[in-house]
C-alpha cells in the first residue's frame, strides 16, 4: 500500500452562523489519508459529516471553513477557487451520499445519470458512453446492466440504488472517495455486498476511502484506520483492529454501551460525558 | 421452544395475513404468521426492511384493520375494530420520536390526551408518576418536543404509552433513530420498566444485537413469512438452524470479506 498521503488536513475548523449564536461544528481536526480505508466515527452532531463536506468545499453557505492546511495531492483546497473545485469534485474526489432515494434524480433514467458523470470530451459518442456505463454497472455487480440502465430510480431497490451511486462516483476514476454513511439505509446482507465492492475498489484501483459512520462494529471490521470524533474534535486515532483496546474514555464508553449477543439480562453501561473531553 | 401452549399466552397469533393493493399489485406483506407470547415475556421479531415485522405490530394494535387470521390478546379474540378498553391494555411505541410526537403539544398535553379520552381523573398524579418512571421528572411537564433531545423524546413516547397502565407494550424499532449511547439508556429503561410493571412486550428490530439483549425468544421473518422461531440462547451458542438467520447473525458481527464474497455472488440484477 502506498504510504504517501493523498489528502492532508491540518487544523480544520468549520463554524456556522445561526440567528442565536455561532456554532463551532469542527474544532481543529488534523489527519491524512493515503491509499487506504479511513473510518470517521462519532455520534450525531460530532462534526464527522461536516469534516467530509469541508474537504469538497460543500459546506452550506452559512458556514465558514478555515484550515492551516487542506491539501489534496498537489492542490491546495483551502485556497482553491470555485472554478478549480469544479474540476476536482466528482472527478478526482467523489462523495457517496447516505440515501440513494434523495441523491438520485427521480425523473432521469439510471443510465443517463451515470453517463452524466463521464468527463466531458467532444469525441465520446453516445454508443461509447453507453458501453462505459454498462461496464461500470457490471463492475458494481449489477447482473443485468441492460435492464437497469433504462430504469428510473424509484424502480430499483435501496441496495441497487446505492450501487448505482457508487457506479456514478467511479465513472471519472477518482483518487479519493468520501462515503458518508453509505450503508446505513441498507439491510445488513445488502450492506455486506456494497462494502465488498468498496473494499475491492480500494484494493484494486488503489483509491483512498474516507468512510463516515456511526457504527463502531462496522468501522472496526471494515476500515484500516479509525478516527473517533467527539464534539468537533478527533479524540482518538487507532488502527481499526485495535479499536476494542481504545484508550479514550469516550471511545470506551461507546463500545461498552453497545448491546451484544450474549449481553442478555445485563445492564448496559451508560456513557457519562466528561466536560473535560471538550478541551483535551 | 416453539410448541408453547397458546391457551396461557398473553398474545396468540394464528395464521395472520395482511395484504396491500389488489390485482397484479397485490402484495402479501404478512403471509400466514403464527406465534405466541407468554405473560411477562419479551418476544423479538427480526428481519430486513419490508419483511412485514412492523405490519404485524400495526395489525395487532389496531392501526391496520385489513387483516385476517386469529389474534387473541389477554384471552380476548380481536376483531378488526378495537374497543376503547383495548387501548388501556395495549399500547405502542413508535420508531421515530421526531415524527410520533405532536410538535405543538407540550409534554403535559401529550400525556393528558389519553387520560381525557378514557375519562381518567387523577391526571396530575399520573403524569408526575409516569414522568418519574421514565426518568424525565416533573420539570419536563411544560416543555415542547423541540426542547427535548432524541432520547428525551423517546422517553416521552414511552411515558405516553405507559400512562394508561397497559399490560402489553408493542415496540417498533424503539431505538433505531437514536445514537448508541442514548440507545443504551432507553434499553436499560425498557428492561427496568418491564420488570417493575410486569409488561408483556413485542420488540420489532432489524438489529439482532438489540433483540438478543432484550428478548428470550425471537422470530425471524423474511418476505412476510416466519422462517423460524428460536430462543436467544441459540444465537449466543451460534447455533441457529436456518441459513437466513445464520446470515443475519454473521452480518451483525461486522464486515467479513470472506462472507461478503458469497454475498456478492447472490446479487440479483
Amino acid at each position: 500500500m502506498n504510504q504517501t498521503p493523498q489528502l492532508l488536513v491540518e487544523d480544520l475548523h468549520v463554524r456556522f452562523r445561526t440567528p442565536q449564536r455561532m456554532v463551532h461544528a469542527v474544532r481543529g481536526v488534523s489527519f491524512s489519508v493515503g491509499r487506504e480505508k479511513v473510518g470517521i466515527v462519532g455520534e450525531s452532531g460530532s462534526g464527522k459529516s461536516q469534516t467530509g463536506r469541508a474537504i469538497l468545499k460543500l459546506t452550506p453557505p452559512n458556514g465558514t471553513v478555515s484550515a492551516k492546511r487542506l491539501q489534496f495531492q498537489e492542490l491546495d483546497i483551502a485556497g482553491a477557487s470555485e472554478r478549480e473545485m469544479l474540476k476536482v469534485r466528482g472527478s478526482r474526489i467523489s462523495m457517496i451520499m447516505q440515501d440513494p432515494k434523495y441523491a438520485l434524480d427521480p425523473v432521469m433514467r439510471v443510465g443517463a445519470q451515470i453517463a452524466e458523470a463521464i468527463p466531458e470530451s467532444p469525441r465520446t459518442s453516445a454508443a461509447e458512453k453507453r458501453d462505459k456505463v454498462m461496464a461500470m454497472l457490471e463492475a458494481v455487480h449489477i447482473r443485468n446492466p441492460a435492464r437497469v440502465h433504462d430504469l428510473y430510480p424509484h424502480e430499483v431497490s435501496g441496495g441497487m440504488g446505492q450501487r448505482i451511486m457508487i457506479a456514478m462516483m467511479l465513472m471519472a476514476d477518482p483518487d479519493l472517495l468520501i462515503a458518508d454513511e453509505p450503508t446505513s439505509a441498507l439491510d445488513v446482507t445488502v450492506r455486506m455486498q456494497v462494502l465488498a465492492i468498496l473494499d475491492d475498489l480500494v484494493t484494486r484501483r488503489g483509491l483512498g476511502l474516507i468512510f463516515i459512520s456511526h457504527d463502531l462494529n462496522l468501522v472496526a471490521t471494515f476500515c484500516d484506520r479509525v478516527l473517533i470524533m467527539y464534539a468537533g474534535r478527533i479524540v482518538e486515532e487507532c488502527a481499526a483492529a485495535d479499536l476494542q483496546n481504545a484508550k479514550h474514555p469516550y471511545t470506551r464508553g461507546l463500545l461498552a454501551s453497545l448491546p451484544r449477543i450474549g449481553s442478555r439480562h445485563q445492564k448496559l453501561a451508560v456513557l457519562n460525558r466528561d466536560p473535560a473531553w471538550l478541551n483535551d | 421452544m416453539t410448541d408453547i401452549p397458546s391457551e396461557n399466552a398473553m398474545i396468540s397469533v394464528r395464521d395472520l395475513r395482511v395484504s396491500f393493493g389488489s390485482g397484479a399489485e397485490l402484495v402479501h406483506a404478512v403471509d400466514g404468521v403464527s406465534f405466541n407470547v407468554q405473560p411477562g415475556e419479551t418476544y423479538g421479531l427480526v428481519g430486513e426492511s419490508g419483511c412485514g415485522k412492523s405490519t404485524i405490530l400495526r395489525a395487532l394494535c389496531g392501526l391496520n384493520p385489513n387483516w385476517s387470521g386469529d389474534v387473541t390478546i389477554g384471552g380476548e379474540a380481536m376483531t378488526p375494530v378495537r374497543t376503547r378498553s383495548f387501548y388501556r391494555r395495549v399500547q405502542m411505541v413508535f420508531q421515530d420520536p421526531y415524527g410520533s410526537l405532536h410538535p405543538r403539544h407540550t409534554v403535559n398535553t401529550t400525556l393528558t390526551e389519553p387520560l381525557k379520552i378514557h375519562g381518567i381523573g387523577d391526571a396530575d398524579e399520573r403524569i408526575t408518576r409516569v414522568l418519574v418512571q421514565v426518568g424525565l421528572g416533573p420539570a419536563f411537564r411544560y416543555r415542547y418536543p423541540h426542547q427535548l433531545s432524541g432520547g428525551q423524546r423517546q422517553r416521552l413516547a414511552i411515558a405516553r404509552a405507559l400512562i394508561l397502565e397497559p399490560q402489553v407494550l408493542l415496540l417498533d424499532e424503539p431505538t433505531s433513530a437514536l445514537d448508541v449511547s442514548v440507545q443504551a439508556e432507553i434499553l436499560n429503561l425498557l428492561v427496568d420498566l418491564r420488570e417493575r410493571l410486569g409488561l408483556t412486550c413485542i420488540l420489532v428490530s432489524h438489529d439482532l444485537a438489540v433483540v438478543a439483549h432484550m428478548c428470550d425468544r425471537l422470530g425471524v421473518m423474511n418476505a412476510g413469512k416466519m422462517l423460524e422461531e428460536l430462543p436467544v440462547s441459540a444465537l449466543e451458542d451460534d447455533s441457529p438452524s436456518h441459513p437466513y438467520t445464520r446470515q443475519l447473525l454473521a452480518a451483525s458481527l461486522g464486515y467479513d470479506r470472506r462472507l461478503a464474497s458469497t454475498a456478492v455472488e447472490d446479487i440479483e440484477g
